[in-house]
Formats: C-alpha cells, structure tokens, sequence
C-alpha cells in the first residue's frame, strides 16, 4: 500500500504543481497517470508547441513547461505511478481513502485531488470488425514489451510519430515489419521519415500505403490481416497487429465514483475546489464551475487553493500561514534548502 | 460587427442555427463549443486531435486544407470526402448559411 497525503490523480500541469504548494504547507504527493509518462496532454499532445500564456514567460514549450514543474517540485519527492489507471475509490473509517489503479496497486490518502484533465488516455481503436476479439490476441495499442515481437511478424498501422518509431525499432527485433498507412505522406519528425525510407530500400520495412487494414483473421489469436490498396484486397500474414492511431481522453471509472458530473467535468466549490465528497478535491480542467476556463494557469490558481483545505483535513486544529517563498525560502523533504542571500548590513565610511 | 447563420447537425440529427460572429477570430469548432455542442477540442485547435471532425453539407467554397489537416484526417475515422476539422476553418462572412454535421465520436 502506497500511502501519502495527497493522492493526486493525474500528472498534466495542475496535478505537477500541486505537489509544490502542497509541499511549502509539508504535505507528501503521489500522483496516477495512465500515461507512461508525466505531463499529462502538454507531454502527450502537443510537447513541441509554444504556450503564450503561462504568466511571466512569454514563450515556452508544452513539453520544457512540464520538465519545468517536475523540477520545481522535485524537492518534495513526490511519488509516480505511472502507466496505471485510477479505478475505484473506497472511503475507510478512519476517513482516508483507498485507491485502487486497474492493475491493482493501492493507495492510501486523506485527501484525494482529482487533476485528471479531459480524462485518461485510451487508445482510439480503428473501426474493423471483431478487432475487440483480438485484443491480447494479438492487436495491441500500446507496445509495453518489444521483446514479445522478437522474430514475430508484425504489422503496424498508422501515419504518425509512434507508427514510425516503433516501425524503425521493431525493425531490428521483428522477423517482418509492415507499416501500412492511408496516405504516401506521414506526419512525423522529418529523421523519422527518413529512417523509415531507408529500411524500406533495405528491405526491412514493408511499406505499404496509400492502404488500410480491413479485416482481421485467425482462429483464436491473430494469423492475418487483410489490407485494402488501390481497391484491391491483399492478405498479409502476421503474428500482430499494432494500430497507433493516437489516444484520446475518456472520464472514464471517475465517472463511477459518486461525483457529481456535469458534462464530463466534475462540480466543484469555488471556495477550495472540493466535490460533493469531502476530502475529494477536482481542480484543473477536469473540474466545472460558473466561469470556468479550461486554462492551465486557472489550475495552478485552483491547486493552491485546494492545498490550504488539505492541510486542514489532514492537521485539523493546527495554525499555519501562507507564506512567501522570497520571504521564507523552501525546504524540501530531501534535506535541501532555497532561500535568497541573506541582506548584507555594512557602514561606508 | 457582423453574425452569419451556420446550421449545425449534431449527433443525434438534431439541427441547430446559429449565429456566429466573424470578428472574434472564431472557427467551427469554437463556435460549436461556445453554443454547447458535444464538441471536445480536445488539442484545443492545432489539428492534432480530429475531435471536431465534421462534415461540410452546403456547397461553400472552403480555404483549402493544409497540411496538417489533411495530415490528421489520414488518421481520424468516419472519414468521408466531405470531412474537415472545424478547429480549421476560420469563421468569415464568405461562410453565411454555412451547414455541416458533426461527424460521430472516435
């Protein structure tokens, strides 16, 4: 059992700077992310593109916006799980709440901040029959393990950076790799591009496009796909068949949880961003309220608020005070200690 | 400041008029949003997620597409010949009467 403070439920932005303002009140994190990685949709989507609107800088990246907040709050050690997604909650006697991720790992909280954005990723699953039949039978949408391809055939549909990545990797460890695409062009970074030119002239990426998968055969797993060029149906046999079509975001089991949801998004108090169930808090753009803007800055405003409630629940009756970090510095769990340079007091004769 | 009229088929078949301003630098999808229609921009407009995918019903003659749409679209589903991402097409007076139809979720 993995036991914190805050129990933060995604890792974008908002979940990354709470750990911060919760860690100036000395409040521990841990945060959820079905995706392998934190940064939530800056990381996922769109890590290349420039944001205007993040006050006091004028210009910066998605992706060096997100790098910048796990650096601000490394020095409160906050913990990852990663890769899991948050299924059910239960509230124990004592107050405390159990979460439970869908591959079973618990953890235990006081309060639990729900920063889930639009919702968890899933994968967006192409539209052929019986593809739900295949899966772990040989569809996959995401490659955890690219040992398990090791001298497999294995074909890959798509046009964009993860297609080709994985079409270039798999290269070495597959015995065939087939990457098929609706279109001759690819939307992916230009070395990619190029790689997967390359491997095809070396014969160890069959490219097929402008094509589609249609249909999947085989008994109980996967044995081949058939694949639809310039009208005509070729048969194309394979031990996989990998669709990476990009992910899109689903409220998904929050939606279970006994929250009141409001399209899509979960009601909140203005007061500290908490839902109808105390000690559960929902800030950033998962969260609805008269005014709402989905901004990454009105999430950092609402996880600070939300961390002066929290410190509440979890110390009732102590006596703190916001602070300025110019004034009192930060001290983080690791030991370390920021402050500024104390103020030299010398008479000029 | 000048409205145009955009009929919007949601995914029910129900049509929706509505007026939408050419000066506020608006496209379809924002215009869908900002009447609450199931739209989800989830990228929030750069063409990277085909959430506002929809169907282009009257026969406007539309900026054509760059790259990066035609590039998404390759990738979306329920892709028709008509298809185009509304977080793609500005609103402008030329659009008056426009109709589209939200092309169902993916």
């Amino acid at each position: 059992m993995i036991k914190t403070d805050i129990l933060i439920i995604g890792a974008g932005p908002t979940g990354l700077f709470t750990v911060f303002e919760a860690g100036l009140l000395k409040l521990r994190c841990h945060l959820i992310d079905a995706l392998p990685i934190p940064g939530g949709q800056c990381s996922e989507i769109y890590p290349k593109k420039p944001i205007y609107d993040i006050p006091g800088f004028p210009e910066v990246l998605a992706g060096k916006l997100t790098d910048n907040l796990l650096e601000q709050g490394k020095q409160f050690e906050p913990g990852f799980t990663l890769g899991e997604r948050a299924e059910t909650i239960d509230k124990q006697e004592d107050g405390t709440f159990i979460v439970t991720t869908n591959r079973g790992t618990k953890h235990q909280a006081p309060v639990v901040a729900i920063a889930g954005g639009l919702g968890s990723f899933e994968p967006r699953k192409p539209l052929i029959e019986k593809i739900t039949f295949y899966e772990d039978k040989g569809v996959e949408y995401f490659i955890k393990d690219p040992e398990v391809y090791r001298n497999k055939k294995v074909v890959i549909s798509g046009g964009g950076d993860s297609a080709l990545d994985w079409a270039i990797f798999l290269a070495d460890v597959a015995s065939e790799v087939t990457l098929v695409h609706r279109r001759n062009e690819f939307r992916g970074a230009l070395d990619s591009v190029d790689t997967v030119q390359k491997l095809k002239i070396l014969g160890k990426i069959n490219l097929v496009t402008p094509a589609e998968v249609i249909k999947l055969h085989g008994e109980d797993k996967v044995e081949a796909v058939s694949v639809l060029k310039d009208g005509k149906e070729e048969r194309i046999e394979t031990d996989h068949f990998i669709p990476l079509f990009g992910l899109s975001p689903k409220l998904g089991p929050i939606g279970n949880w006994g929250l009141d949801i409001e399209k899509n998004a979960i009601k909140v108090d203005t007061f500290d961003y908490q839902t109808n169930i105390p000690g559960v808090f929902a800030i950033g753009d998962v969260n609805t309220y008269p005014g709402k803007l989905k901004l990454i800055l009105c999430g950092f405003h609402e996880a600070t608020l939300m961390c002066q409630s929290a410190f509440k629940i979890i110390n009732p009756g102590k006596k703190h005070v916001m602070k300025y970090t110019t004034v009192s510095g930060i001290d983080g769990f690791d030991g370390s200690r920021k402050e500024a340079p104390k103020v030299v007091v010398k008479s000029i004769i | 400041m000048v409205d145009i009229n955009i009929k919007i088929k949601d995914r029910e078949g129900v049509i929706h008029e509505v007026l939408a301003p050419t000066d506020m630098a608006m496209n379809i999808m924002e215009v869908c949003k900002s009447y609450e229609l199931p739209v989800e921009g989830t990228c929030g407009g750069m063409a990277m997620c085909a959430s506002c995918q929809c169907y282009i019903l009257s026969d406007h003659s539309i900026s054509d597409m760059e790259d990066e749409e035609e590039a998404m679209l390759s990738e979306a589903f329920h892709v028709k010949d008509n298809s185009r991402l509304g977080c793609q097409i500005p609103i402008t007076k030329e659009l008056h009467g426009l109709e589209i139809e939200l092309a169902p979720e993916s």
